[in-house]
């Protein structure tokens, strides 16, 4: 009595969340300023390396933080120590974020001042190395960490966040020297599974190689605002 | 666990679908997925989480066939396509290369609704008045 149908949809399984990320986009288009999602496995170093990164950028760019830290306002709290404005994202305990709750903390962001003065707008995810992967929440690139201590193997066995990622960042390249780790072969994984991405060795607690990543962020934000040349950063 | 968040976009899509039938109400049978095996997704979790979150809604006793798609990619040293294997830091067994060009396994596709149509004639208190 019924007649069986099917009808060919071929749409993304994540089309919902799509469309709500290519919507922040345009949001962050009109403002002209460029989104960076950073991502890692919970303690990589998201905070620390941003405490650093915003400071040394401060005199160069406008920026600010959509923090993920949904269980705590504790790297909020640390961030805006370091005189940056902070929209903790405070939708509940998820595993990551999804362009919905980035598009709540756009408007907590508006309340609080005028995005298009600036230009950069930073997104510390949730700590997690599997799903912020598959959710995009509008961002121009993904900026994906590895702390050393986590081992050589971890970008074959996440190999989808180091896929994704535009830039990964080895970061407490301090510790190597306590660790039975070889950061080569850390770094041959990332490329082996992501040859096109841009790959940095940092720490932000002795500062080593926080100059040449810097310089990217600068660059890579300038191209993208096409604003002036790059300048030195200190 | 984020085949939950990955259900909801799911429904969503299938609302949306749904929507276009109007006014008829469509029967889903079936809801065909493609998964790439190089994503984040657990067939299995999502099947469970579909299966949960169906429950009681207009979707009920619709059942999720997942096609799993397998990881591969093309060597960018001399154009064959190869199986990536995290043994071999998916590297291409043949040029020892990095895994350049991915030619299928990131695939997360609804591909597919099987369904049926109340018949107006025979049924015609499923038909909504408008
Ligand atoms: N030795 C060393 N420790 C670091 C470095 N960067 C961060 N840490 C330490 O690592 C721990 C975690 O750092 P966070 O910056 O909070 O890491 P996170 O990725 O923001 O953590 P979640 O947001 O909770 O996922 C802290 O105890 C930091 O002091 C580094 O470069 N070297
Ligand atoms: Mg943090
Ligand atoms: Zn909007
Ligand atoms: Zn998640
Ligand atoms: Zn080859």
């Amino acid at each position: 009595m019924h007649m069986p149908l099917s009808d060919t949809l071929g749409l993304n399984l994540m089309a919902a969340n799509q469309h709500q990320a290519d919507h922040n986009r345009e949001h962050f288009d009109a403002w002209n300023l460029l989104c960076l999602n950073v991502m890692s496995s919970p303690g990589a170093g998201k905070t620390s390396l941003l405490e650093r990164t915003i400071t040394a950028l401060a005199p160069h760019l406008e920026m600010a933080v959509l923090e993920g830290d949904m269980t705590t306002q504790l790297d909020a709290q640390r961030l805006e120590a370091v005189g940056v404005p902070v929209v903790p994202i405070t939708t509940g305990r998820a595993c990551h974020l999804d362009a919905a709750m980035v598009s709540g903390g756009l408007c907590q962001l508006q309340a609080q001042l005028d995005p298009a003065a600036l230009d950069l707008l930073w997104v510390e995810n949730v700590g997690n190395l599997v799903c912020p992967a598959e959710f995009e929440v509008g961002e121009h690139l993904k900026v994906a960490l590895l702390s050393v201590t986590e081992g050589d193997d971890k970008p074959l066995k996440y190999p989808v966040m180091f896929r994704e990622a535009d830039c990964v960042l080895i970061t407490k390249v301090d510790l190597l020297p306590y660790l039975p780790v070889a950061v080569q072969r850390i770094e041959t994984h990332i490329r082996s599974v992501n040859p096109a991405a841009e790959v940095f060795q940092v720490s932000a607690s002795s500062g080593a190689g926080l100059d040449a990543w810097h310089q990217w962020v600068l660059a890579t934000t300038r191209e993208h605002t096409r604003q002036a040349a790059l300048v030195e950063v200190g | 666990m984020h085949e939950v968040d990955m259900t909801k976009c799911l429904l969503l899509s299938l609302q949306e679908w749904k929507r276009g039938q109007e006014p008829l109400t469509p029967v889903v049978a079936a809801v065909h997925l493609q998964v790439g095996d190089f994503t984040c997704v657990e067939p299995e979790a999502l099947r469970f989480t579909f299966a949960a979150a169906v429950e009681g809604t207009w979707l009920d006793g619709s059942t999720l066939e997942i096609e799993t798609v397998p990881l591969r990619a093309r060597c960018l040293g001399c154009t064959s396509v190869y199986s990536p294997d995290s043994a071999q830091a998916y590297r291409s067994p043949c040029c020892d290369r990095p895994m350049e060009e991915i030619v299928s396994g990131r695939e997360l596709r609804i591909r597919s609704v099987d369904y049926s149509l109340p018949q107006q004639t025979s049924d015609p208190a499923a038909v909504p008045s408008r």
